[in-house]
């Protein structure tokens, strides 16, 4: 119904209780600790920092194992994973795991070092390969590659800069050093920029044959090894192979730790929580012996908790209402019904000081007009089941999300209702189907609307998106109006709101009984009508121009701001235009799910033409329920946001952000329901 | 003789300009839109579904031409197979009838696409603000769906 009325707790305590009492308020998660003002020579922070630090790692050190688990042995999650939400576990559950917390993190550890051990195999398996690689020209060499020679012959293995034959090797060299002889060339391979050789020479020729050599683009090669290339090749593969072995092994042995998924993601969850306890620790005033604490408590939880906290502790707690003008955070709180619509609100702002919680009333608009703009009876079921089905598969949803899914549950609802008024049931389904399939005369309804079809008489679809509108626009100047009056500015609330609504309905009657009216609607209004009209518009009209800029002093400006206002009728106009929406959104889904199905029926009615028909139905009933379903979404939200809120409601409250467990994947259901 | 049939050709031409013109429109816009949300998804995926959303905004004009040109063809009975008699007056009537939609359709939905864009800025540094991301393009939408309307009511009131 309203604002959760907030209170201020303060709490002395003695220093030795202050993590157990941290522990209550985390588990009760109904208090939101504010940061003290100023330290003192009497009291003052501690700094918690490094705590911190090393449960933050721990925190991180189990998220990184349980990615390396996804990632070697992957926990298969459906499309509506996202809908599950939180595990719950019961206290002691979540308590033993600070028990095992030694055991799990070494669990963790060992995932992280079998990781990094992987990724480091993984690089010298690469290694290897290029090794081996860089060795192939070589395989037919039969030598070491660091081979020299002997006593008497020099030997020299190494590339040539570009590829040459042996004859071009030969004349190189004789042209180089004409005077070597005895000089033996083999080329072991040939690629497109190298020629690998082995030359082997007379011992004492050694440095000539070397210096011709360089003179031909010799280069000793990069790799050199004592051993055969072939030989070498062989024992890089065996590496290799003993390697990939390696880490078929560990990840084996990764895989054995996926039992421990659950504990891991306890343990991450256990080490985030101390770390927000830790947090929080470091913000508190603290003295020798004591500590202080203060912050908002919800006035429904505060007595409860202050009584636990006596119960439990030495401690001095006191539950105090707050200043006057202090904003305090704010927390709604509201039937199952209007809560569903809490999200819409909470996106636009959530209610100042001083103001309203709208989502009652306005959850009842939201509810008329999402339906009104979709307004089929088939695509209302559909979303009606399909968010009934979920929610009651996955109970343990986040609640934002759970709100949202009921808001569409119950939208689904108001779209059945329309629906059947407006006899829409994926169009016009039922009729074509009738006349292809069972002969029924074309222009025969079957099923006829309950109210009246829009698509038939859209002039008085207008008139009545027009008054929904209208009406939607005045509550909104009403509660504008009940706000004033509660905040005991009575004649502010009269100037304000009470000429208006005499102005415009004076308006209103003027309009009704005129000829334009009566040829758009094809109503007649007595022409009577007219005469109050006239005289409450009169009425309306002066008091704004004069009351309006009341506060102003100068009454030439006071005119003049008061005429400006009067101009804000052009607004009104505007928003109530604005509502022809309803009839605009609520004709295009059922035209389109007309065109699917005239489309579906263009294949005739026979075998083929019937299983045709189907396809093109289920697809196209799909797209248009999934785009006018955002449309009406974002439509819906549009007319509450611009036309309603704009005459009452600005918004801007902080939302209640309570010192809770912050979990990630369990759910510690232990805290005290609001 | 051909002067005379010229009727059905303007109501026609009127129907195709709705369509035509209003989702051109939404084609443009829409791809503004996609490239922003495009290059917020590589940067952070988990916002797919609401710069989607984002994307999908100014692709309503499109609808609403298909929703007019499909009364319009209806109306002078070319879907059901034999075309109503209509002299050139009448069809000229259907013609500019199908105009609003068509022009306010296709200058609306590029400009709503340019501020989905701006909008998926919001949701890509702000994803809490949604909701009044959200608002800013819908804003822009509100002269098409009174297009639409002054459509719609113009061709249901046009006598065949």
């Amino acid at each position: 119904m309203a604002v959760l009325q907030m209170q201020r707790i303060s709490v002395c305590a003695l220093k030795k209780d202050r993590k157990k009492i941290l522990e209550l308020l985390q588990q009760k998660g109904v208090v939101e600790i504010e940061r003290m003002p100023e330290e003192d020579s009497g009291f003052q922070r501690i700094d918690t920092a490094g705590q911190r630090a090393v449960f933050e790692k721990n925190a991180n050190a189990a998220e990184n194992a349980l990615e390396i688990l996804q990632i070697y042995v992957p926990e298969k999650k459906s499309m509506l994973a996202s809908l599950e939400g939180k595990t719950p576990v019961d206290f002691e559950g979540y308590s033993s795991v600070a028990e095992r917390q030694d055991a799990i993190m070494g669990s963790a550890r060992q995932l992280i070092s079998l990781s990094k051990h992987i990724a480091e195999n993984k690089a010298d398996i690469v290694k290897r390969e290029n090794q081996k690689e860089s060795l192939e020209p070589w395989k037919p060499l039969d030598v070491p590659m660091n081979f020299t020679g002997t006593d008497k012959v020099a030997a020299f293995v190494g590339t040539l800069s570009s590829p040459m034959t042996l004859e071009q090797i030969y004349t190189g060299l004789k042209e180089a050093a004409p005077d070597l002889d005895a000089v033996d060339v083999h080329v072991i391979s040939t690629d497109r920029d190298q020629t690998y050789v082995c030359v082997l020479g007379g011992r004492k020729d050694a440095s000539a044959l070397e210096e011709a050599l360089r003179s031909i683009g010799f280069a000793k090669p990069t790799q050199v090894g004592g051993m055969v290339p072939e030989e070498r090749q062989k024992q890089l593969t065996e590496k290799i192979q003993a390697l990939q072995e390696e880490i078929a092994r560990m990840e084996t042995e990764i895989a054995d730790y996926a039992v421990d998924r659950r504990d891991l993601e306890l343990v991450s969850d256990y080490y985030r929580t101390r770390a927000a306890k830790y947090e929080v620790l470091g913000e508190l005033l603290q003295s020798k012996k004591t500590f202080v604490l203060t912050g908002y408590v919800p006035r429904k939880a505060a007595a409860a908790l202050k009584e636990e906290l006596d119960k439990n502790f030495t401690l001095a707690a006191e539950v105090e209402e707050l200043a006057e003008g202090e904003e305090p955070p704010v927390l709604l709180s509201n039937s199952t019904f209007s809560s569903s619509f809490e999200g819409v609100v909470g996106s636009f702002g959530l209610p100042r000081l001083g103001e309203i919680d709208p989502t009652t009333i306005m959850s009842f608009f939201y509810f008329f007009f999402f339906g009104l703009m979709l307004s089929d009876a088939a695509y209302g079921f559909i979303i009606f089941l399909a968010c009934f089905i979920v929610l009651r598969k996955f109970p343990h949803m986040e609640d934002g999300m759970r709100k949202s899914l009921r808001m569409f549950m119950y939208c689904g609802i108001s779209t059945l209702i329309w629906g059947i008024l407006f006899g829409g049931y994926f169009g016009d389904i039922v009729d074509v189907v009738a006349r292809n399939y069972f002969g029924v005369a074309e222009g025969v309804t079957v099923i006829p609307a309950l109210w009246f079809a829009p698509l038939n008489d859209p002039m008085r679809m207008l008139m009545f998106s027009m008054l929904f509108g209208l009406i939607h626009l005045f509550v909104g100047l009403g509660l504008k109006g009940y706000m004033l009056i509660k905040d005991g500015k009575v004649m502010d609330a009269f100037w304000d709101v009470g000429l208006w609504f005499v102005f415009l309905i004076g308006l209103i009657l003027l309009l009704l009984p005129s000829d334009i009216f009566a040829g758009i609607s094809g109503i007649a209004f007595p022409a009577s009508l007219a005469v109050p009209g006239k005289y409450m518009a009169i009425v309306g009209l002066v008091g704004i121009l004069l009351m309006s800029a009341r506060s102003n002093k100068n009454w030439g400006l006071r005119i003049a701001l008061g005429a400006y206002d009067i101009y804000n009728t052009t607004g009104w106009l505007s928003d109530v235009l604005s509502y022809s929406r309803l009839l605009a959104l609520g004709l295009a889904t059922g035209v389109i799910a007309s065109v699917i199905n005239q489309m579906g029926s263009m294949f005739g009615t026979g075998v083929v033409g019937t299983i045709l028909f189907i396809v093109v139905f289920i697809f196209g009933h799909i797209l248009n329920l999934a785009i006018n379903l955002l449309g009406a979404y974002v439509h819906t939200n549009r007319l509450q946001f611009v036309e309603f809120f704009g005459k009452f409601y600005e918004g801007g409250g902080r939302p209640f952000n309570p010192f809770t467990t912050n979990t990630k994947y369990v759910d510690i259901k232990e805290e005290m329901k609001l | 003789m051909i002067l005379e049939n010229l009727g059905i050709v303007y109501a026609l031409l009127g129907a195709a300009l709705a369509v035509l013109l209003a989702g051109s429109g939404s084609a443009i816009g829409v791809g503004i839109a996609g490239q922003a949300a495009a290059g917020v998804v590589t940067e952070d995926p988990s916002k797919f579904a609401k710069v989607l959303i984002m994307q999908l905004l100014p692709g309503t004009q499109g609808i609403y031409g298909l929703l007019v040109g499909f009364i319009t063809l209806s109306k002078v009975g070319l879907l059901g197979g034999g075309a109503a008699a209509i002299d050139v007056q009448t069809g000229l009537l259907i013609l500019a009838a199908c105009l609003p939609i068509g022009i306010a359709g296709l200058i609306s939905a590029i400009y709503q696409g340019k501020t989905s864009a701006a909008s998926i800025g919001i949701v890509a540094k702000k994803p809490d603000q949604f909701g009044k991301a959200m608002l800013f393009p819908a804003m822009v939408e509100t002269y098409a769906i009174l297009a639409l309307l002054i459509s719609i009511l113009s061709v249901t009131a046009i006598q065949v």
